[in-house]
């Protein structure tokens, strides 16, 4: 176990019904895509966990070269995302492998229900991105930036590797890393979150 | 002594961690403890004497992550070698009196299992075998498998400790705060696997602390017949100004692990956090405890990744659906290689409320182990029920055994030699609760007392196989009552006999007993219901029958096994029901209005609607007829509204399910294995690398309903295996879909080789990450923005 990275587990954030639709590429939803989104809902919710496990690092950046200690890169869009930052916090956050199971089995059984729970998947964990962003930047008495991940501007996916590793996320809330960079559970989150005073 | 020996009549006690005393003397994040063995064995070394010196007799080797997926082989032999010479010199150098104990630590390989992960069973397996192999050269006395947070890695992990090697092997795993192991495994489930192959002590570890693990330890003292391991936490780790520490002392440790043992756990240590003061403290606190002995618990269970279940207080029901006989569509279902039908089968199963799902998949025209392995393969990918695995072919038992996560119910042995020799070694091996058929070489006795004599010989010689009569449940084989009246009392007599006698516990296939005589429904309810009278333990019986459920649910509320009759009110209105395939709702016989109607289900989405309405129309009109003049329209309707967009995606694929529902209904009424001649074939694949597919499942459902014979390879599909299934087939439409940037060049090599080896082909691509720039660049021929777009160009090109 790393000493230096934490974990928290949360409540299920307030459901955004609308950035779910949005997310189903669904403009207006008419009566029947709503019966069917509700009792998604209802399944997926009985499924769903909420973690994130990260860790506060120094900031150092010269030269578009981003020091974070246990890892050194070049990243002209994370430089620019941090600039004026005190501290980072790297984390990587999760609503837990349950759901892929669903969305597995009903992308055999009905793809319509499969497109809607891949929809709630995807609002959840950014929701609980939010959450877990803005308790920490209260926490800390500090403004955050929008946080940036790997795979984004100029990050390369392939630091998901050493990421995942440093924060020992699969042993802390169960995240693991595929072959081609891709996390499991397929709704997970990793990202740098740069804090900046008043 | 050996460690097996110490076992039987000592309290073990183990080491406690290891990776937090390694970072105080100075591993720096990211780097790999097990390399420590090799540059620094003193270290290493002092840290094993401690732990000894404190009273351990234990100690696990640095080896927690030491796989071939993080080291070279060469390096992997060294550290595995320096590991163990690291514990010997500290054993050598330890004064302590005690008895000690070298364990090859193997913790989890850092991947996720398929079907989640990407890592293949089989591959893990070997992963694990390695590891073991090398302990086991250099000397090691045990094998600990620790931290495991998947049920199917702690199996692979198992299975490559028995098979590469004759040490004893304990088994312990992380459960999460609800309990459960990440992939969702209860204590009980593991404690029924793990038992079944043959662990030789079995617990838990890590994740949290003792008194947060206290209810996991609790259940695990209930249910397993072997020594018991409990490894906790110093506590849960809390922020503090220098970074991270637990929040229980050495002295509470002790304390509570104490506690434990005195309620009957046999081996015990420390996890992160804990240090040699904890093992000493608890090698103190314990020295005057005498191990509580560790009894047999004598419980018939099965279980799946997620939980166990028990034969002998409550009737259990196997579902029979997943079986080709007598089933028309199924057999068809079979034939194409249809899986998502028998998926369905057994998701209806258990909406049901079956507790076990029989899958037999036997057919003489197709190759029954892979079609066996691949259904127990994605059935436990998406349904939580254990399965009974049923085949007269040991070849494919085994190998559905193997990938089996969980223990499973298999299928069947018999009183012929042959059948015992065997399916008797696969019990032992794989673990399983075998149905014991009471036939011989001499076929099926007529009465009880021959059959009952069948069954202890059966019983005897299982033992001889070290198979306990808790993992046999026999079968006394209802026969048709049409043929011999006297057939039913013979059966019914032997299943009382049985668990009266020798305390078995008895399964029978029900409704054998109506065969050729109408209305069997109302004799398979009354059999059954005598058959639970005589002590039967389980039935594989048909759950769509309102008469046997009817009968299940009113003998458990009869016989006080359904407290405040909850079970029977909430499905009491169920058994008044008519069967599934026909409706109560549509009593519409007129054809004009069922036609519109069946419109207006496929355009609203009405899945089970349209299946019932097309059904209803097949009575008066011609397949092909309901096809172009109701089906196609609708969709057409759908699909012209998603483009111009009044129609959105989820409501174009819930039309799309209820089109399939109307083609599915059609298919029923067809001849098995016809197939539209005219029909073009699609392949369709998400390129290797990629594991997004949603978007090629929508392609293919609306492509189906278009009638293509569309072929689908799934995802993660190395560019031979779409080039080559292409060419097979003289396929004219190939579909390509990615989601990922990085996935791309995977794409355009694909598409290399098949204007290589099918020429003829056109491909299709389409995906999140794809343009109309980017195809061209690779070399497609079409770049589809949407379902739609693939549809309509497939459409005019083919």
């Amino acid at each position: 176990m790393n000493t230096k990275v934490l974990i928290r587990q949360y409540d299920e954030p307030p459901i955004r019904e609308s950035e779910i639709l949005r997310y189903a590429r669904c403009n207006e939803a008419c009566e029947e895509t709503l019966v069917l989104l509700r009792s998604c809902l209802e399944e997926a919710r009985k499924v769903l966990t909420y973690k994130v496990c990260f860790s506060e690092l120094p900031v150092n950046i010269n030269d578009h070269i981003c020091d974070f200690g246990f890892l050194s890169f070049k990243s002209e869009s994370l430089s620019k995302n941090l600039c004026n930052c005190t501290s980072v916090i790297l984390f990587c956050a999760t609503i837990g492998l349950e759901l892929d199971r669903l969305i597995s089995k009903y992308s055999r059984l009905s793809p319509a229900r499969a497109l809607l729970l891949h929809a709630i998947g995807t609002e959840r964990i950014e929701s609980l991105c939010d959450v877990f962003c803005k308790e920490i930047s209260a926490e800390q008495k500090l403004l955050s930036r929008p946080r940036f991940s790997p795979g984004y501007g100029d990050i390369p996916l392939e630091l998901q590797k050493d990421i995942l590793a440093f924060l020992q996320s699969h042993s802390n809330i169960a995240v693991f890393l595929n072959e081609s960079m891709l996390m499991s559970p397929t709704k997970s989150v990793t990202a740098f979150m740069g804090l900046y005073e008043k | 002594m050996t460690f097996s020996e110490f076992l039987r009549d000592n309290i073990v006690i183990l080491d406690g961690g290891m990776g937090t005393l390694l970072q105080s003397k100075g591993l720096k994040p990211g780097e790999l403890p097990e390399r420590w063995n090799i540059t620094h064995p003193d270290v290493i070394s002092n840290i094993h004497k401690a732990y000894f010196d404190a009273g351990s007799n234990v100690v696990c080797t640095n080896t927690f992550g030491a796989n071939a997926l993080k080291f070279s082989d060469a390096e992997l032999d060294e550290i595995v070698s320096s590991a163990i010479d690291n514990a010997k010199a500290a054993r050598r150098e330890s004064t302590s009196p005690k008895e000690k104990f070298i364990a090859l630590d193997i913790g989890p390989s850092g991947k996720l299992l398929k079907p989640l992960g990407d890592l293949d069973f089989e591959d893990a397996v070997a992963l694990f075998a390695k590891t073991v192999k090398l302990g086991t050269k250099y000397g090691a006395d045990l094998i600990i498998i620790e931290t495991m947070n998947d049920s199917y890695e702690t199996k692979a992990a198992l299975l490559a400790a028995k098979e590469n090697s004759s040490l004893p092997v304990i088994v312990s795993n992380a459960y999460g705060s609800d309990g459960k192991l990440m992939t969702g495994a209860t204590p009980s489930a593991m404690v029924t696997m793990l038992e079944g192959m043959g662990a030789d002590a079995i617990g838990a570890n890590c994740s949290l602390g003792p008194i947060q693990l206290r209810p996991v330890m609790l259940e695990l003292l209930e249910n397993a017949s072997v020594p018991v391991i409990f490894k906790p936490n110093a506590g849960l780790p809390r922020q503090t100004e220098n970074g991270t520490a637990f929040d229980i002392t050495s002295d509470e440790f002790a304390k509570e692990v104490a506690s434990l043992i005195r309620e009957g756990i046999r081996v015990a240590g420390g996890c992160c956090g804990t240090t040699p003061e904890y093992i000493e403290k608890l090698s103190t606190e314990i020295s005057g405890i005498s191990p509580v002995p560790v009894t047999e618990k004598n419980i018939s269970v099965v279980s799946s990744y997620s939980h166990a279940v028990k034969f002998g207080a409550s009737p259990i029901l196997i579902g029979e659906r997943i079986n080709p006989t007598g089933k028309k569509r199924f057999k068809q279902a079979l034939l194409e290689n249809d899986i998502n039908y028998i998926l369905s089968e057994g998701v209806s199963q258990q909406e049901k409320g079956v507790h076990i799902l029989d899958v037999n998949v036997g057919l003489p025209d197709i190759d029954e182990t892979s079609m066996l392995v691949s259904s127990v393969c994605e059935l436990q990918a998406i349904i939580n029920l254990p399965l009974q695995i049923d085949t007269a072919d040991t070849i494919a038992m085994e190998a559905a055994l193997r990938r089996y996560n969980g223990k499973a119910m298999i299928n069947s042995v018999n009183g012929k030699k042959e059948s015992m020799e065997k399916v008797f070694p696969l019990v032992k091996k794989y673990g399983g609760l075998v149905v014991a058929l009471t036939l011989d070489e001499n076929g099926i006795p007529e009465s009880s007392d021959e059959r009952f004599a069948i069954a202890e010989k059966i019983l005897d010689t299982a033992k001889q196989y070290g198979i306990s009569k808790k993992d046999i449940i026999f079968d006394t084989l209802a026969m048709t009552i049409s043929a011999d009246n006297k057939a039913a009392l013979a059966t019914l007599t032997s299943l009382k006999r049985i668990k009266e006698e020798l305390g078995c516990n008895t399964s029978l296939g029900v409704s054998n007993v109506s065969f050729g005589l109408p209305n069997r429904d109302a004799i398979n309810g009354t059999f059954f219901a005598l058959a639970l009278e005589n002590r039967l333990s389980a039935a594989i019986m048909n759950p769509y029958s309102s008469d046997m459920m009817k009968v299940y649910y009113t003998y458990k509320a009869l016989k006080g096994l359904d407290e405040n009759c909850t079970e029977y009110i909430e499905t009491a209105d169920s058994f008044a029901s008519v069967p599934p395939t026909v409706s109560a709702e549509v009593p519409k016989k007129d054809t004009v209005t069922s036609a519109s109607e069946l419109q207006r289900a496929i355009i609203k989405g009405f899945k089970e609607k349209a299946g019932e309405l097309t059904c209803e129309l097949l009575k008066t009109t011609a397949p092909l007829e309901i096809v172009n003049r109701e089906i196609i329209p609708s969709l057409n309707i759908v699909g012209k509204g998603f483009e111009e967009k009044n129609v959105y995606l989820p409501q174009l694929l819930m039309s799309a399910e209820a089109a399939k529902s109307a083609f599915d209904a059609i298919k029923s009424h067809m001849p098995v294995g016809e197939k539209n001649p005219d029909a073009v074939t699609f392949v369709l694949a998400t390129v290797h690398g990629d594991v997004h597919d949603i978007g090629k499942n929508i392609v293919k459902l609306l492509l189906e309903n278009y009638g293509f014979d569309v072929v689908d390879l799934g995802k993660d599909v190395p560019p031979e295996v779409i080039a080559t299934k292409t060419a097979e087939l003289h396929a004219p439409f190939v579909g390509l879909s990615a989601l990922m940037t990085t996935t791309v060049p995977a794409m355009e090599n694909t598409i290399k080789l098949l204007k290589k080896s099918a020429p003829w082909c056109k491909v299709i691509v389409g995906g999140a990450v794809l343009t109309q720039e980017y195809a061209d660049k690779i070399g497609a021929d079409k770049y589809a923005k949407d379902a739609m777009d693939a549809v309509r160009y497939i459409s005019n090109n083919k």
